[in-house]
C-alpha cells in the first residue's frame, strides 16, 4: 500500500508538473483529491488493515494529500501569474492616441486682466464695487469737480442721454457713490466698462474698460499711493518691475501724478512697445481732490485719500502683444481660444 | 505749446543741454512732448558766390554756373532756378556740395545733368526749410540770394553764418496752467526747475503806470456783458507803419509755429506767446461811432471772421461791436471788416478776459479753435492783460511801428480774485507722505511766487489754480522732487477683501461655462433699432430702449435692453467666417428705461445678464439645458420649475423654455426662431440662452446640509407607458413624485420611443423609479400599493396606458 501511495505521489508530481492550463490542473485536482480521487479510494481501502498500521497509512495519505495540495496551488498561482501578463501585454494601448475630454473654453483677455488686478487688491483688503454705467451727470461729472463748462463734459467726449445722464466716461462715479454711502476706512477698486465717444480703429473703442481705485481714511499720502502701486505693479508684471510718478493733473485729485512703468517687454532698456523709451506710461492717480471728498461728504481737514485709474486694454493689449483693439471686441473665436 | 530754448534763456541760464532740460521739465510738470533740433539736419551747405552763368549746351532751361565756395575752391553747378540767370554774377548762395544733407533726408552727390556736370547745388529758401517771412525781401521761387554782407564769410557753414541752429521744445501743458501757455510761465518753470533766478525781463513793464481814460482818440468802451467779459483793455498807436517785424521777432514766432505776417500782427502774436494773453489788434477806422461794446451777440447775427468764413451766432456767444455790427467773436477770431490793412494810420490794442467756457462753447459751435480761443477757454487772469497790452505797445516803439497814445480804457467790472491760502506743513507732509521742512516749503513757494508770510500763501495773479492746501502740497512736491517720494503701504484698520456675492457668482458662471467648453465674449452696450427688429425684440421690451442724444452713428444709437442681437451679431461674424462649433457666452448688461427714469434724471434698470449662444455639431436644446441647469447648480439655485414658452418670439416657439423661481423668470432658454437666424444669415440651429445674474443672486442660498447615506435598500421598479405626443414628461414626472410620496427616491427617464404600433401621436415613456424607506426595508407590498397609485393617476390625469 505504501508503495502504492509513493506511485501516486510521483505521478501526480510529474502530471502536475506538466499540466498546461488551469483546466488541465482542476481535472488532476479531482483526479488525486476529489471525492473520487485515487487518494480518496485508498482511504476508503484502508478497512482491511491491522489497527497498528491504519494511522501509519493514514497519517502517509494525509501528508501526500497535502503536497499534491501544495503543488496544484503553486502551479496554479503560476498559471494566474502567467494569464495576467497575458492579459495586460494583450491590454496594451498607444498612450499618444488622441485624449477624449470636453475641451476647455476661455475667458476673455479683458476678464483675465481684472480678475489678475482684482487679486492682487483683494490680497490688500480692497472690496470691489460696481455702479450704473447709464450714470447721472452729477456722479460722473459734478461731485468728481468737473463743473458744468468743464471741457470733459463736451458731447464730443461723452454720451448722452440726458442733459443729466450720460454713459458713464470713467468708473470714478462708482468712488462718488461709495463715499457717499460708506464711511472710511474705504479700500475699493472699481472695474468696469466706460464710455467716450471715439470712433472705433485700432487703438480706440466707444467702450473700454478701467479699473479704478480708491482708498479714504486718516493720513493717506501720496507715498502710500506710490507703494501700493508700486506693489502692484511688481505682483502685476513682474518682480522687477520699477514704477516713476511724473507731475500731472485731473480734476479730481490734488496732488495729480502720472505713473509710468519700466517696460515690462524689454525690462527697460527700450523696445517697440515702450517706443524705445524704457518706460510705459501705466495710469493716472493722486490724492483725492479735497472738493471731492467735500462733495461725497467727508470732512478733507480730517480725511485723505487717494484714487488711480487705467484702461484694461492698453495693458492686456501690451501683455498679450495684441495690435489692433478691435480684436477684443469682434470676438472671432479664433482669437477667443487663444486665452 | 512750442518754446525754443533761445527764448527761454531770456528768463533763466541753462546750464544744461536741451535734451536734459526736456527730461527736467518733465519731471515738474511740464510735460515734453517733442524736442526739434533745428539745423541738425542741414549739413555741408556753404556760403558761395557766383562767379560765371552760362548758357547749358543741351538745354534751355538749364545754365552751367561757376561758383567760389572759398578757400580756393571753385564747383560747377548746373541749375534750372529761373532767378539765375546767364551773365548775371556775383550773387551770394548757399551751396550743396558734394555729399551734403538737406532737410527731410535729401543728400546731394555730383552728378551729370544733361551730360553736364554738377558738383553740388544751389539751395531755395524751401530746401533748407526757412520761412521766407524772415527775409521779407528775399525771392521765394528759386535760389536764396543771401545779403551781400555774407561775402565775407565764402566757404562757411551756412547753418552758422544764418544761425540757423534752434532747439525747439515741444510741452504739453495741462488744462490747469494756461500760465504756461506763454513763454514767460515757461521761462519761470524752468527757472525754478533748474534752481536758477527767474530773471525778469519784463520789470519795466511790471512797474509801469499808465493813466484810465474814458476816451481816447475818441474811442469809449462798454461792457454789457460783464459775467462774460471780465476785463476789457484798450490802448492806441497812431502813425501806424505796417511793415515787416524784424528778424529777431520773425525767429521766434517761427519756433513757435507762428508765420510772420506785418508788424503789427505779429506783436499781438509775440505779446501772446511771450505772455500768454491772446491780443488783438485793428484798424479805429473801422469802428462806427468809434464806440466799442462788449455784448452778447444777437440770435442769428452773422459776422465774417479774417478766414473769410460767414459765422452765424446766437445770444449764448459774445462779440466786440461798434454802433453798428459785431467786429470781432470775443476770445475767438476778429471780424474781416476791422482787419489792418496796409493803410491803416490808427490802430487800436485790445488785450481782454473773456469767460473761459462761453469762449469754448463758441469756438466749438463755429468751428474755430484758434490760438486765442484755446488760451481763454482755460481761465485767463485778468491783472496780466494790462501788462500784455503795455507791453505790445512797448513792441510797437520798439520796432518803429507807430507813435504810442498815451493813457489806456480799462473796463474792468469784478477785479480777479486773489487766492490766499493758510498754510499747515504737517498737512502738506502728511498729504504727501514727506518730510519737507517748513524752510523747504517756503523756499519752493517762494521761488514760484507764492508769498507766504506769517503762514499765509498768496498765489500771484498768474496762478489762478493755486486756491487751497491741497495747491500747495502739489507745488511744494513738484519742486521737492516726484520721484524723491518714498513708497510706503497704508496704515489703516484692516478691511475684508472679499467679492461680494453677485461677484461670487459671476466667477462661479465663468468657471462652470469655461469647463464646459464655452468662451466668453465682450460687446458693446450699444445697438440700432434694426438690430432689436432682426432679434425679434417684443414690443414692449423695445419701448424700454434708451436713445443717445449723440450717438456716434446709427448703428449705435441705442443702450439694448436685451443681450440677445449682441450676441447673434458675434454668433453671425463668426458663422460668416466659417469658424464651427462655436459656443460663447457673455456676462454683460441690459439697460431699460422701465418707468421714465431717464426722462426724471434718475438711474434706469441695469441688469446683470449672462448670455450664452452655441451653434455646432454637439450643440442641441438639451445641452443647452444641461449647461444651464449645471449653472444654476453650481450658483445653488436648488428650486426652479422648467416651463414650455411659446411666445419669446426669438426662440422657436416649439423649443423654447422658462426657468422660474417663484414667480420671477429668471432664464429663458432655448432655439433661436428660424426667422431670427434667417434676419442674421446663420445657416445653423443656434441655442440661446439668458440667465438673469441679478436675479440668481436674489434665490442662491448656500445651505447644503449633509443627509445620511442611505442605511437600508431600495427598490427598484421600471414603468413604461404610451401617452399622447403633447403630454410632457414633466407632466409625468410631477405626477409620479406627487403618488409615491415619500417614498420616492429618485426617477430617471431612460426611453422614450415612437412607433407606428404604439398608434399616431403616441409616445412610450419608460422610467426606472427608485423607493426607499430610510428607516426600514421596504416590502413588496408597500412598493405595489405606491406603484399602483401612480398608474391610476396616470391613467386619469393623462390618459397613459400601461405598456406590457
Amino acid at each position: 500500500m505504501k508503495e502504492q501511495i509513493a506511485n501516486i505521489k510521483e505521478q501526480s508530481v510529474k502530471e502536475i508538473s506538466n499540466a498546461k492550463n488551469l483546466k488541465e490542473l482542476n481535472e488532476l485536482r479531482v483526479k488525486y483529491l476529489g471525492k473520487k480521487g485515487e487518494l480518496t479510494v485508498i482511504l476508503r481501502g484502508m478497512g482491511g488493515l491491522s489497527p497498528e498500521e491504519r494511522p501509519v497509512i493514514g497519517s502517509l495519505v494525509n501528508t501526500v494529500r497535502e503536497e499534491i495540495e501544495n503543488l496544484i496551488q503553486e502551479k496554479e498561482k503560476e498559471f494566474k501569474n502567467q494569464e495576467l501578463l497575458e492579459r495586460l501585454e494583450n491590454e496594451t494601448i498607444d498612450v499618444t492616441e488622441p485624449s477624449k475630454k470636453v475641451v476647455l473654453g476661455s475667458l476673455h483677455p479683458i476678464t483675465k486682466i481684472i480678475e489678475e488686478v482684482e487679486e492682487i487688491f483683494l490680497g490688500m483688503g480692497y472690496q470691489i464695487a460696481d455702479g450704473p454705467e447709464v450714470e447721472k451727470a452729477t456722479y460722473n461729472f459734478d461731485k468728481l469737480n468737473t463743473p458744468p463748462d468743464h471741457p470733459a463734459r463736451d458731447v464730443q467726449d461723452t454720451f448722452y442721454i440726458t442733459d443729466d445722464i450720460v454713459l458713464r466716461s470713467q468708473t470714478s462715479p462708482v468712488q462718488a457713490r461709495v463715499m457717499e454711502n460708506q464711511k472710511p476706512p474705504i479700500k475699493i477698486i472699481c472695474p468696469g466698462a466706460v464710455y467716450r465717444s471715439d470712433s472705433v480703429d485700432a487703438t480706440h473703442s466707444p467702450v473700454f474698460h478701467q479699473v479704478e481705485g480708491l482708498v479714504v481714511d486718516k493720513h493717506i499720502s501720496m507715498a502710500d499711493l506710490k507703494g501700493t502701486l508700486e506693489m502692484f505693479a511688481k505682483k502685476c508684471l513682474g518682480e522687477n518691475t520699477k514704477i516713476r510718478f511724473r507731475p500731472h493733473h485731473f480734476p479730481f485729485t490734488e496732488p495729480s501724478a502720472e505713473a509710468d512703468v519700466s517696460c515690462f517687454v524689454c525690462g527697460g532698456k527700450g523696445c517697440r512697445v515702450c517706443k524705445g523709451e524704457g518706460w510705459i506710461e501705466l495710469l493716472g492717480c493722486g490724492e483725492v481732490h479735497p472738493n471731492v471728498l467735500r462733495n461725497c461728504g467727508i470732512d478733507p481737514d480730517v480725511y485723505s485719500g487717494f484714487a488711480f485709474g487705467f484702461g484694461v486694454e492698453r495693458i492686456a493689449m501690451a501683455k498679450y502683444g495684441i495690435e489692433d483693439m478691435r480684436l477684443l471686441f469682434e470676438n472671432d473665436i479664433r482669437f477667443l481660444k487663444q486665452f | 505749446m512750442k518754446a525754443s530754448r533761445e527764448w527761454l534763456e531770456e528768463y533763466s541760464d541753462i546750464d544744461v543741454d536741451t535734451v536734459k532740460l526736456g527730461d527736467i521739465l518733465t519731471m515738474t510738470g511740464s510735460k515734453v512732448e517733442t524736442i526739434e533740433q533745428k539745423g541738425n539736419n542741414i549739413k555741408n551747405v556753404v556760403v558761395g558766390k557766383i562767379l560765371e552763368v552760362t548758357k547749358h549746351p543741351d538745354a534751355d532751361k538749364l545754365v552751367v554756373t561757376k561758383i567760389d565756395v572759398g578757400n580756393g575752391e571753385i564747383l560747377q553747378i548746373v541749375t534750372a532756378a529761373p532767378n539765375i540767370k546767364v551773365g548775371e554774377t556775383g550773387q551770394i548762395v548757399p551751396v550743396a556740395k558734394d555729399g551734403a544733407e538737406l532737410p527731410k533726408g535729401v543728400t546731394i552727390h555730383t552728378g551729370k545733368l544733361r551730360g553736364v556736370e554738377s558738383q553740388g547745388m544751389m539751395c531755395g529758401m524751401e530746401e533748407l526749410e526757412i520761412d521766407s517771412a524772415s527775409y521779407p525781401d528775399k525771392v521765394v521761387d528759386g535760389i536764396f540770394i543771401l545779403d551781400d554782407k555774407y561775402e565775407k564769410d565764402l566757404g562757411k557753414d551756412l547753418v552758422d553764418v544764418l544761425e540757423l541752429k534752434e532747439d525747439i521744445i515741444d510741452f504739453e501743458i495741462t488744462p490747469n496752467r494756461p500760465d504756461c501757455l506763454s513763454i514767460e510761465g515757461l521761462g519761470r518753470e524752468t527757472a525754478v526747475s533748474l534752481g536758477k533766478p527767474f530773471k525778469n525781463p519784463r520789470k519795466n513793464i511790471d512797474e509801469l503806470k499808465v493813466e484810465d481814460k474814458k476816451e481816447i482818440e475818441g474811442l469809449k468802451v462798454d461792457i454789457t456783458a460783464p459775467d462774460l467779459c471780465y476785463r476789457y483793455i484798450a490802448r492806441i498807436v497812431k502813425n501806424v507803419k505796417i511793415g515787416p517785424s524784424p528778424k529777431w521777432m520773425v525767429r521766434r514766432l517761427n519756433a513757435c509755429g507762428v508765420r510772420s505776417i506785418n508788424n503789427i500782427v505779429d506783436i499781438t502774436n509775440y505779446v501772446m506767446l511771450e505772455m500768454g494773453q491772446p491780443m488783438h489788434a485793428f484798424d479805429i477806422n473801422s469802428i462806427e461811432g468809434k464806440h466799442i461794446t462788449v455784448r452778447r451777440a444777437k440770435n442769428n447775427e452773422k459776422i465774417t471772421t479774417l478766414d473769410e468764413q460767414e459765422r452765424i451766432l446766437d445770444e449764448n456767444d459774445l462779440v466786440i461791436a461798434d454802433d453798428k455790427k459785431a467786429v470781432a467773436i470775443a476770445g475767438v477770431m476778429g471780424g474781416l471788416n476791422s482787419e489792418i490793412e496796409n493803410d491803416t494810420e490808427t490802430v487800436v490794442f485790445e488785450s481782454a478776459v473773456f469767460y473761459g467756457g462761453a469762449v469754448r462753447k463758441t469756438a466749438k459751435k463755429v468751428g474755430l479753435r484758434t490760438e486765442a480761443s484755446s488760451r481763454f477757454e482755460k481761465g485767463l487772469s485778468p491783472e496780466n492783460a494790462l501788462r500784455a497790452v503795455n507791453r505790445a505797445v512797448e513792441l510797437v516803439e520798439i520796432l518803429h511801428a507807430g507813435e504810442v497814445v498815451d493813457g489806456k480804457i480799462d473796463v474792468y467790472p469784478t477785479k480777479q480774485k486773489i487766492h490766499q491760502i493758510k498754510v499747515d506743513y504737517d498737512r502738506i507732509n502728511q498729504l504727501l507722505g514727506t518730510h519737507i521742512s517748513k524752510e523747504e516749503m517756503i523756499d519752493i513757494l517762494n521761488k514760484l511766487d507764492i508769498k507766504v508770510e506769517n503762514d499765509i500763501a498768496t498765489a500771484p495773479y498768474f496762478r489762478m489754480d493755486v486756491e487751497q492746501l491741497a495747491d500747495l502740497a502739489e507745488e511744494v512736491l513738484r519742486f521737492y522732487g516726484y520721484d524723491k517720494l518714498e513708497t510706503t503701504l497704508i496704515k489703516s484698520d484692516t478691511t475684508l477683501g472679499v467679492r461680494n456675492k453677485e461677484q461670487k457668482i459671476e466667477k462661479k458662471i465663468q468657471e462652470v461655462l469655461v469647463n464646459s467648453g464655452l468662451s466668453e465674449i465682450y460687446t458693446y452696450g450699444f445697438l440700432s433699432e434694426k438690430d432689436l427688429e432682426k432679434s425679434n425684440i417684443s414690443d414692449t421690451l423695445k419701448k424700454t430702449a434708451i436713445t443717445i442724444q449723440n450717438p456716434l452713428s446709427d448703428e449705435y444709437k441705442l443702450m439694448r435692453p436685451s443681450t440677445i442681437p449682441s450676441m447673434l451679431q458675434i454668433l453671425a461674424n463668426n458663422a460668416n467666417k466659417k469658424n464651427q462649433n462655436v459656443k460663447l457666452f457673455d456676462i454683460s448688461r441690459n439697460y431699460k428705461n422701465m418707468n421714465g427714469e431717464v426722462e426724471k434724471g434718475e438711474v434706469p434698470l441695469q441688469e446683470n445678464i449672462l448670455t450664452i449662444g452655441m451653434y455646432g455639431d454637439d450643440v442641441d436644446f438639451y445641452i443647452l439645458k444641461g449647461i444651464v441647469e449645471n449653472v444654476l447648480e453650481a450658483t445653488y439655485i436648488n428650486h426652479y420649475e422648467v416651463a414650455r414658452e411659446t411666445e419669446n418670439k426669438s426662440y422657436h416657439p416649439g423649443r423654447c423654455a422658462n426657468i422660474t423661481v417663484g414667480r420671477d423668470v429668471i432664464a429663458t432658454l432655448g432655439e433661436v426662431h428660424p426667422v431670427v437666424l434667417n434676419n442674421y444669415d446663420i445657416e445653423k440651429r443656434v441655442d440661446l440662452a439668458e440667465i438673469n445674474i441679478s436675479k440668481l443672486e436674489k434665490y442662491s442660498r448656500n445651505n447644503k446640509k449633509y443627509v445620511e447615506v442611505p442605511k437600508f435598500p431600495a427598490v427598484e421598479r421600471d414603468i413604461a407607458i404610451i401617452v399622447d405626443e403633447s403630454v410632457e414628461v414633466g407632466q409625468i414626472e410631477k405626477i409620479i413624485t406627487k403618488k409615491a410620496k415619500k417614498l420616492l427616491e429618485g426617477l430617471k427617464l431612460f426611453d422614450i420611443y415612437r412607433n407606428e404600433k404604439l398608434g399616431e401621436n403616441k409616445k412610450s415613456v419608460a422610467y426606472a423609479l427608485t423607493f426607499r424607506d430610510k428607516n426600514k426595508t421596504l416590502s413588496d407590498e408597500e412598493v405595489n400599493v405606491a406603484m399602483e397609485n401612480i398608474i391610476a393617476e396616470l391613467e386619469k390625469t393623462v390618459g397613459a396606458e400601461l405598456r406590457k
